[in-house]
């Protein structure tokens, strides 16, 4: 990266960025197979209250890289190298009992499916406050008051009753407004949301990312929005790193991705969007294939076997992150100035 | 839940009518009888008849049936043909000490299985794993007469820790108001007496618990495996919280639904007497008596004890439904 990259948002090494990924790798090993490499070479940073978008399809290790970052990873049988920086600390070296105390107090994260999230047995009221008592210390009683004051803030009716309540007895959004307030209790510095609404109803949806985004700007909170669906983050990212097969194969931000996307990748993803102003009867184009066929990145680009671009040289190497404000890894991109609409697969 | 309870009590009846004809049909339906074996292989026909008549047993069976129910209802469960004590005096005496042996080898079998279960599951596919898993393999295997006599033999007579036989030291002075010697120690102030009465229960219950032991063992081990996978475990390590909590709420709280219904079934077993455990250690306790009294064709004992072991049973069943609901509120009952 030359020193041109440095100032672009969303580009490691930013200066003041709150979180700094630099390297990511995670390498998955089991005996007996094959090693997995679910996330190679992944850098991005996040500055302060900055919303950045992972994108990409599932498997393309959108969720490792959250939860490598948030050093969930399961210890045995997972081979996480790189660096994790969170306001200057190495997250990966850190010990398990200073990663806890940081854990839901300056980073804290919503996970995909709220059904399966919350603990059955556990009343809300006790999920909410175990993260207050925790970090902030608060007696019982204190933490209750302070619990039923966040359920109303992200919007759950009749907060003293719901407290008692447990999750079964509450709807999908409610469940995920739930883990909102928990994540968000002790005013984290950064919130990762997994997915946070793919489980939900379209509906609901909307109604929850409109929760996130007051939320985040309420707080001034980072927030990394890991989704497959553009449109969520047409409506709330900054800076958007679109991934496939473990790496970030472009980064823009928000505008001009939307704009101008160069990787084929990207492109291909935003043609498979059905649109408004689109006249009817145009159907929409998938990207051909799967995320299976892929080849080995050492080999070469791992979206060849799909790419409508494709040509000689996208095989025998791997292509870097190239570019500033605008990078990406591809040594046959959409022409500049093309819009989505023109991507036309063969 | 007070409904609940009325209403599964109240299902007791019908069983309890039902299982009284058929145990009553069964028992009589093993070959010879009470009085047969009462008088040995050379009794005359003349006398047979004699002792049939004494205890009504030549009498049409659902007459015998009509009056026995019409006893039990009375809370008379007839008098001990082998024993020639009142059933009832029997049960009392006996039973207290088989519910001071399950207790002590549930204690045991929870007590050391659920932290072993754990700590394979948390250690999953290291030695210690495979370590209480083959372990617990040789747990279930193991006949317990032969561990009985073992453990007897290096414990009690070897290095002389513990009593070999019997419920309590006959030489002491100890009273028994409730009939549970442990028990007895505390409520008499007999502190020596309520030592002594554990000292007679340790090796006992650890035989006897050596089953359940691993079995609790497996089933923590493989709900603790499936909990950990859950992603509530996985949002409560994101909040950062302290490793007890993590463990004992989150994780511990609903690997445990598993074990506590496999406890209660144990439980219930174990109530209705460990004859082999009971035989070896020479514990006076409900199954000892009873399979004597199968061999005795003691019809009225054999009777009231199967009827007796069947309420325990349902009641332990009971409890442990309502237990279930208290730990898991998806099934709490109204």
């Amino acid at each position: 990266m030359g020193p041109a990259n440095a100032a672009s948002p969303g580009s490691p090494g930013s200066p003041g960025s709150l979180l700094d990924v630099r390297d990511l790798t995670v390498v998955f090993r089991q005996r007996g197979r094959a090693d997995v490499r679910a996330v190679d070479g992944v850098s991005f940073s996040v500055s302060p209250g900055e919303t950045v978008g992972l994108v990409g399809e599932s498997g393309c290790g959108k969720s490792v890289t959250s939860l490598a970052i948030m050093g969930l990873l399961p210890k045995r049988g997972v081979h996480v190298t790189g660096g994790v920086a969170f306001d200057g600390t190495d997250l990966l070296a850190l010990p398990p009992d200073k990663l806890r105390a940081l854990r839901g107090r300056e980073l804290a994260v919503v996970f995909q499916d709220p059904m399966t999230s919350l603990n059955p047995v556990v009343p809300i009221g006790t999920q909410v406050t175990e993260v207050l008592t925790r970090h902030r210390g608060l007696g019982n009683g204190e933490a209750r008051r302070e619990a039923a004051d966040l359920l109303r803030r992200v919007g759950i009716p009749d907060p003293s009753r719901r407290l008692r309540e447990y999750p079964h007895q509450l709807s999908g959004g409610m469940r995920q407004r739930a883990l909102i307030a928990a994540a968000l209790a002790c005013r984290p510095r950064l919130l990762i949301a997994d997915e946070p609404t793919t489980a939900l109803d379209v509906t609901i949806q909307a109604q929850i990312l409109e929760l996130l985004r007051t939320l985040v700007a309420e707080s001034g909170t980072a927030l990394v929005l890991i989704t497959h669906d553009l449109g969520v983050v047409a409506g709330m990212c900054d800076t958007v790193h679109v991934m496939y097969a473990g790496r970030i194969v472009e980064r823009a931000p928000r505008y001009d991705l939307f704009a101008s996307p160069r990787h084929p990748y990207t492109g291909g993803l935003l043609a498979s969007v059905p649109r408004l102003d689109q006249p009817r009867g145009v159907r929409l184009e998938p990207i051909k294939g799967s995320p299976r066929d892929t080849i080995p990145w050492a080999r070469g680009c791992a979206f060849a076997p799909r790419c409508p671009n494709r040509v000689e040289a996208c095989t025998p190497d791997a292509p870097d992150l190239e570019g500033g404000r605008h990078a990406l890894r591809c040594v046959n991109p959409l022409p500049s100035d093309s819009p989505e609409a023109k991507v036309v697969h063969p | 839940m007070l409904g609940f309870v009325a209403r599964r009590l109240a299902l007791l009846v019908p069983i309890l009518l039902g299982l009284s004809v058929l145990l009553f049909l069964w028992v009589r339906a093993l070959p010879g009888g009470p009085a047969e074996a009462l008088l040995g292989e050379r009794a005359t026909p003349e006398a047979v008849a004699r002792v049939k008549k004494l205890y009504g047993l030549d009498r049409p069976w659902y007459e015998q049936y009509l009056t026995w129910v019409g006893n039990v209802f009375r809370g008379d469960l007839g008098v001990s043909s082998r024993t020639q004590h009142p059933v009832v005096e029997e049960l009392l005496r006996t039973f207290p000490a088989t519910v001071e042996l399950a207790l002590v080898a549930m204690v045991f079998a929870v007590g050391a299985g659920v932290p072993l279960g754990y700590l394979a599951a948390r250690r999953h596919g290291t030695w210690i794993d495979h370590v209480s898993v083959a372990g617990s393999l040789f747990g279930i295997t193991i006949p317990v007469f032969f561990l009985g006599y073992m453990l007897k033999f290096v414990f009690a007579e070897k290095l002389g820790l513990l009593p070999t036989d019997g419920r309590q030291d006959p030489l002491l002075d100890a009273g028994h108001p409730t009939g549970f010697y442990v028990l007895d120690g505390l409520v008499t102030g007999n502190m020596e007496a309520f030592g002594d009465a554990l000292a007679h229960l340790v090796l006992p219950g650890v035989a006897l618990g050596t089953i359940p032991l691993a079995i609790v063992v497996r089933i923590t081990r493989a709900s603790v495996l499936d909990v950990l996978h859950e992603d509530y475990v996985r949002t409560a390590e994101a909040k950062g919280l302290a490793p007890a909590t993590i463990r004992g709420r989150h994780v511990l709280r609903n690997a445990l639904l598993p074990v506590v219904t496999v406890v209660g079934l144990q439980v219930g077993l174990l109530l209705g007497g460990a004859v082999l455990t009971e035989t070896v250690f020479a514990f006076p306790g409900f199954g000892k008596f009873m399979a004597d009294s199968i061999v005795a064709r003691d019809y009225a004992v054999l009777q009231g004890f199967i009827l007796f072991t069947a309420v325990i049973f349902v009641l332990v069943n009971l409890l442990v439904d309502v237990a279930y609901g208290l730990i898991d509120p998806r099934v709490r009952v109204t």
